[in-house]
């Protein structure tokens, strides 16, 4: 059964411990993060000097704290001292800590038993236990901001659990490149009592969370694992990165079988089974999750490509064939009404080259026919920025702005935005992804087609074949979850 | 403590739970074996002469599989070799004859008992190359039918499986029933370590067993 963990993502008040006046401390660090986050609750600094911090009171002790008045207790004090600390908390009615502390079973045998004797101080309580020597936990709905490191992220639908804390740092740095917005996030630490599926299990019920994304390391029980990923993947798309995977597993050389049967290999199947999608690398699981959070999940296979130049979609279309993606001949009546918007000189197939010859509005009047057509999957839109690139050097130069150059270079750069917010609002309407791609989003993250999809929190991909590799995974997900439900 | 059963333990036992394996016949004699092969109709030459038992690991390295056997002097021939080459430390032999299966394309399919996921079963690519490409895919035992469709297209050789070399496109019911028999072979029985079907041979698109082996723990 899951979990309910809502005193640890939405707690009403705070109680943070190890609090001091020194700035390099985690406990200061976790106060100044909670109150430059904006937390919405009551934060209540406990340090072992009474007096005060960052404008706040700090209490010698948590006994003088009122009760009720928090339910979630961040730890950043020593593991000596820190079971004492759970039953004061609980005594004012705290039902969650989160354990930032070290020096537990990570630091030597002595840990072990610490950590063991915490988690069985915190059973005996009903405390939920985050933890320990995890970096903290985020929740945007509640503008909390938990950590002990920074960043923050923007809110959005997406949920993080990472079983290491710099993986939830990398995917919080995303977030606010890109500007697709977290939900929750939190580093499981030691995870010795709650465990990384128990939070996706709680992401799945969280009204807050689109997608997740999971970084794991070990696994604990395989078979229950497995069969818990499953459930939550029918409900809501779960995204993994395995680390540790290339390490040479075990093997039963016995059998032929069992020498092919490579720990990675087992698990890959696992993930397949219950319709986890599993992604090499921390960059590209945030990728696909970032577009799994931002686009509707497409019906097929079937892609077509519209592109103001040639190049750039056959890249795209050439990216396809080491995925399972279709770039379909256009169907004959899609190509009949886009006739009717461009000179006779346009592509006439996938990729559709507008060969630069759009007028205002034709864009977007393309996009709308393409993504709303019944044998169009997906589609991928490129070649935003060439109108704002070249309207960024106009508007640098020297002749800028006479000679009629404020006029075009404003249209120019409303131009791209344009685009960009009718692919959003198209992939909306019709219920088909339209993922948009430039690396301009890396190279130029302030010109007007990546900012627009920045501020929206909808990602721009950084190359057509990062697009691609994510839209594949979207389909194979979408397959696995058409072959369960009909 | 695992023990391996004979080809002969092992093709009984998975074909019981509906593994499609190549028609064989079995004995203890020339004589015997050349009865059998007069009252099974399904058994034609040319056909494949082995020694096997539960001690005789690597059949093919001492010479104990013997190929494309013609007619049933050359058969006689073969079997009285096969018996005299047993050893006194193989224990209990007996001579297995059976179809030579004919098809280009040859898969790999098994049971595995992973610490972690407890039985999985596999599908990949077999032959020569099997451990250079490690085309395989694996699940947690038992799957679904859906399941076992989706093992067979994670396969990277697709090319293989549709039409080959003048041989039909794989029969895909076929493997899907295969991959859920073997299953089958799992559930029913606990003890099961591993099972090895290498070769599946595609004969006309489809799979075939001309070998397996069964590891059980005692």
């Amino acid at each position: 059964m899951t979990r309910d963990l809502t005193a640890l993502f939405d707690p009403q008040g705070i109680i943070v411990t190890g609090v001091s006046s020194h700035p390099g401390k985690f406990g200061f660090v976790a106060l100044h993060n909670l109150l430059t986050a904006g937390y919405r609750g009551e934060i209540f600094a406990v340090g072992r000097e009474a007096g005060e911090v960052l404008d706040r009171p700090v209490f010698g002790t948590i006994d003088d704290i009122p009760e009720g008045a928090a339910d979630l207790l961040f730890i950043c004090t020593p593991a000596a001292v820190n079971e004492q600390l759970l039953r004061a908390a609980a005594a004012k009615g705290v039902r969650a800590a989160f354990v930032a502390a070290g020096g537990y079973r990570e630091a030597d045998t002595d840990g072990v038993a610490a950590e063991q004797s915490l988690i069985a101080t915190a059973g005996e309580l009903g405390m939920l236990l985050a933890g320990p020597n995890g970096q903290g936990v985020v929740s945007t709905p509640s503008a909390m901001c938990a950590q002990i490191v920074a960043p923050y992220a923007p809110r959005g639908n997406l949920s993080l659990v990472s079983q290491s804390g710099n993986i939830v740092s990398s995917w919080l740095n995303l977030s606010n490149h890109t500007g697709v917005g977290v939900a929750r996030s939190v580093s499981a630490g030691n995870a010795a009592q709650l465990g990384v599926i128990d939070y996706l299990e709680w992401f799945a019920e969280d009204p807050e969370t689109k997608v997740s994304l999971a970084y794991i390391e070990t696994i604990q029980d395989g078979r229950s694992t497995f069969e818990r990923l499953r459930a939550i993947s029918t409900r809501k798309p779960i995204v993994v990165v395995k680390g540790g995977a290339s390490a040479a597993g075990a093997r039963a050389a016995a059998s032929h079988t069992g020498a092919l049967a490579s720990n990675d290999a087992i698990f890959d199947g696992m993930c397949r089974q219950a319709g986890v999608i599993r992604a090499p690398d921390p960059e590209q699981a945030f990728e696909t999750a970032a577009t799994l959070a931002t686009q509707p999940l497409p019906k097929g296979n079937r892609v077509v490509v519209v592109t103001s130049a040639g190049g750039w979609g056959v890249a795209a279309v050439d990216a396809m064939a080491r995925t399972g993606l279709d770039p379909i001949p256009l169907p004959g009546d899609l190509e009949a009404a886009i006739d009717d918007l461009l000179p006779p000189r346009w592509s006439r197939s996938n990729p559709i080259d507008t060969v630069g010859a759009e007028t205002r509005d034709t864009l977007p009047r393309i996009l709308e026919l393409v993504a709303g057509h019944r044998d169009v999957d997906a589609v991928v839109l490129l070649g935003i920025g060439i109108l704002s690139n070249t309207a960024a050097m106009m508007r640098r130069g020297q002749f800028y702005p006479d000679h009629g150059l404020e006029r075009i270079v404003n249209f120019r750069e409303r131009q791209d935005a344009r685009y960009v917010q009718a692919a959003a609002d198209i992939a909306e309407r019709t219920g088909t992804p339209v993922l948009v791609a430039t690396e301009l989003a890396d190279t130029s993250p302030e010109t007007p087609g990546p900012a627009t999809m920045r501020a929206a929190g909808n990602l721009c991909h950084t190359s057509a074949g990062r697009a691609i590799r994510s839209l594949d995974q979207l389909v194979r997900h979408a397959r696995w979850r058409s072959a369960r439900n009909s | 403590m695992s023990v391996t059963f004979s080809e002969a333990e092992s093709r009984r036992l998975v074909a019981e739970h509906g593994v499609a394996v190549s028609s064989f016949v079995t004995g203890e004699s020339t004589a015997a074996i050349l009865a059998a092969m007069a009252a099974d109709e399904s058994l034609r030459y040319p056909v494949v002469a082995k020694l096997c038992g539960r001690r005789i690991a690597h059949k093919s390295e001492r010479g104990l599989v013997r190929l494309g056997i013609d007619d049933q002097q050359s058969l006689r021939t073969h079997c009285d070799d096969l018996l005299a080459a047993a050893e006194p430390g193989d224990g209990d032999v007996e001579l297995l004859v059976t179809s030579m299966a004919r098809g280009n394309r040859e898969l790999i399919a098994g049971l595995h008992n992973d610490p972690q996921f407890g039985l999985v079963v596999m599908l990949g690519v077999g032959g020569v190359f099997a451990e250079v490409f490690q085309d395989v895919t694996f699940r947690l035992a038992p799957i679904t039918e859906t399941e076992a469709e989706e093992m067979i297209g994670d396969l990277s050789a697709q090319a293989l499986l549709g039409e080959f070399r003048g041989e039909p496109a794989l029969h895909r019911q076929g493997l899907i029933d295969l991959l859920l028999a073997l299953c089958e072979v799992g559930a029913a029985h606990r003890e099961v370590a591993s099972v090895d079907l290498n070769p599946l041979i595609l004969v006309d698109g489809r799979p075939l067993a001309v070998d397996a082996l069964v590891e059980v723990t005692q």
